[in-house]
């Protein structure tokens, strides 16, 4: 093996490592007592209203959906909580917002047709996924970009210039 | 480049030569998609409950861009039953070639040839996609016109004219399949270069003559093969090979793109961007807008996808491309380097829309059932599965997958670039600029799936 060829290696090797590095350090967040939070979100016209929620992991949570127009459902990915509310009635669920991360909200009732497509957020501390997810795509671009091996760009750049 | 050719499997071989299998998916096809049109005609119009939104842009659209068009390229398109009554009534059979087909046979006007009408169609079906992708009847209208006008097409026109030079879904696997890890290549281009009869063109007795008008001897991407394996039944020399190979292999050897093949990666991967974006973005008001057809509000979606994706992007990338020019060491014009690095873009395109289908799949596959159960709103429970609830997959890994097939995508893509740049002789200095074109559409994408 020569020594390129190492150095390319542990290039490689390195980025992964980096990329693990960057999936499994927590992510940095001031630390805030949990508390009992309790939130209103309106379904209309195939949108909730506020389309994200945002919490401190630990909070204890608790979701009062309210629909303006059909019957509408609430889902949240992850932590399974589940909702119906038809109009005037509304309804709601409590639980402990104990997973950090961002979670997907979803309308779990066919209410008309843009149903497939009404959704929200749910997002437990800081919008660490976004950055991680960030980062993650910066180094895909080097990995990929310095990924060819020194022979192959060796050979792309010699047929370049023959 | 490692190849392994499947037809020198003793089973393989007879499989594919013979008429039967093949016709037996293509009706299979055609029953779906005859399913999917009495039900968008007649059935309920709840989109979530009816199979012809929720067979086609559920799973068939998901089936297509997750597995596949990346693995096996254009297959789909051997079996699509879109295509098949046009080329019926032109060929005047259903197996076997005869001598005298039906239709004037014309060929396709030398001017309209390219992808410039496919993206065209592509454009005026995205514009109108959320009513189609919400409303049953509508995709039923869509299919059968989409019939109908592959019918006309036959009819007047030579081949399978419809599927190269007008079919919006053609256009959008064609360019993906160079990414696919299968492709039907001759075996020796010698060999097709001294046999002077050219039977796998013109066409015998065992098969027609290509219907997608390429001579299999001088093809060298997936693009122009529809997969339909005439050649394979005609060529006498046994030349025509099916093989499995390193995925992506037409990229690495495509030379540059023509402007028309150039503007459809710009315009694929754009649309991949504004669609997540509308669909899955947090503006209700910009679906509303989107599904509001012939409205102001719609008049202003439209007008800013047509920005977006034909003027926007392509300016963006037209100014990263011919940005790292005065370092390459070939002279090459900023249209030049637009067409050069543009095949780069496949990988992240197909990508992207692999991320949000697979996103749009998780969410909704639990309509597929109770809508096969019940495939008419009658009350029926074909499959004991017409209550079942709705329930997401996977939604406790949040938006990871999605995340992680984009990621490979964008370091497939950075590979290409860094190829193309070393190719044009400038190295990284070339890459850059449009590896930062490549990470602010990746961003996009990432702030819809995760923020």
């Amino acid at each position: 093996m020569t020594l390129r060829h190492w150095f390319s290696k542990a290039r490689f090797t390195g980025l992964l490592a980096l990329m693990g590095l960057v999936l499994a350090i927590p992510w940095p967040a001031p630390v805030v007592a949990a508390t009992e939070r309790t939130i209103r979100i309106e379904a209309r016209e195939y949108a909730f209203t506020p389309a994200t929620i945002e919490v401190n992991p630990g909070d204890r949570v608790t979701i009062e959906l309210a629909s303006g127009d059909y019957v509408h459902g609430l889902h949240v990915d992850g932590y399974e909580v589940n909702l119906t509310a038809e109009p005037g009635q509304p309804a709601s669920a409590t639980f402990v917002a104990d997973r950090p991360g961002t979670f997907r909200i979803h309308c779990s009732v066919t209410c008309g047709p843009l149903h497939p497509f009404m959704g929200g957020r749910l997002r437990v501390g800081p919008p660490a996924a976004i950055w991680r997810a960030l980062l993650l795509a910066a180094l895909a671009i080097i990995a990929g970009g310095l990924g060819l091996r020194p022979s192959t760009t060796a050979r792309i750049a010699d047929r370049a210039t023959s | 480049m490692m190849r392994f050719d499947l037809t020198r499997l003793p089973f393989v071989r007879p499989i594919l030569v013979a008429r039967g299998p093949q016709l037996a998916l293509q009706l299979a096809a055609m029953a779906g998609l005859i399913l999917v049109v009495i039900a968008g005609l007649l059935g309920t119009p709840v989109g979530s409950r009816n199979p012809a939104t929720v067979l086609v842009w559920i799973a068939w659209w998901a089936a297509l861009m997750v597995v596949a068009v990346p693995f096996f390229g254009r297959l789909w398109c051997s079996v699509c039953p879109l295509p098949l009554p046009g080329e019926w009534l032109q060929r005047g059979t259903v197996l076997r070639p005869r001598d005298a087909g039906r239709g004037l046979g014309l060929r396709w006007p030398r001017r309209l040839r390219g992808l410039w009408l496919q993206n065209a169609a592509f454009v005026m079906v995205a514009l109108f996609s959320l009513p189609v992708l919400t409303q049953p009847r509508l995709t039923a209208l869509l299919l059968t016109g989409l019939v109908l006008l592959a019918i006309a097409t036959s009819l007047v026109f030579e081949r399978r004219a419809f599927c190269r030079y007008l079919c919006p879904v053609g256009g959008f696997i064609g360019l993906y399949s160079q990414a696919a890890a299968l492709e039907l290549r001759v075996r020796d281009p010698e060999v097709c270069a001294g046999h002077t009869t050219k039977i796998c063109y013109s066409g015998s007795a065992a098969g027609y003559g290509c219907p997608w008008m390429v001579f299999p001897g001088s093809l060298h991407a997936n693009v122009s093969c529809g997969f339909c394996l005439e050649c394979l039944r005609t060529c006498p020399l046994d030349n025509v090979a099916i093989n499995l190979r390193p995925m992506g292999a037409d990229l690495r050897a495509s030379p540059r793109a023509r402007l028309d093949e150039a503007f459809k990666s710009l315009l694929l991967v754009g649309s991949a961007l504004v669609y997540v974006f509308v669909l899955q973005g947090p503006s209700s008001s910009l679906r509303a807008a989107a599904a509001a057809v012939g409205t102001m509000a719609w008049l202003a979606y439209a007008a800013g996808f047509l920005l977006v994706t034909l003027v926007v992007l392509p300016g963006l990338f037209l100014l990263a491309a011919s940005w790292g020019r005065p370092a390459s060491s070939r002279s090459t014009s900023a249209w030049e380097s637009f067409r050069t690095f543009a095949p780069s873009l496949v990988p992240l395109g197909l990508a992207a829309w692999a991320a949000f289908s697979l996103g749009f799949l998780l969410t909704n596959a639990s309509y597929i059932l109770p809508a096969l159960s019940d495939p008419l709103g009658l009350g029926w429970d074909l499959l004991g599965a017409s209550g079942s609830a709705w329930t997401p997959i996977g939604g406790s890994l949040g938006a990871w997958p999605l995340i992680l097939i984009l990621l490979v995508g964008l370091a497939w893509t950075s590979r290409r670039v860094r190829a193309i740049a070393e190719a044009l002789g400038g190295g990284m200095r070339t890459a850059i600029p449009v590896w930062g074109f490549t990470l602010l559409l990746t961003s996009g994408l990432l702030w819809v799936f995760v923020a």
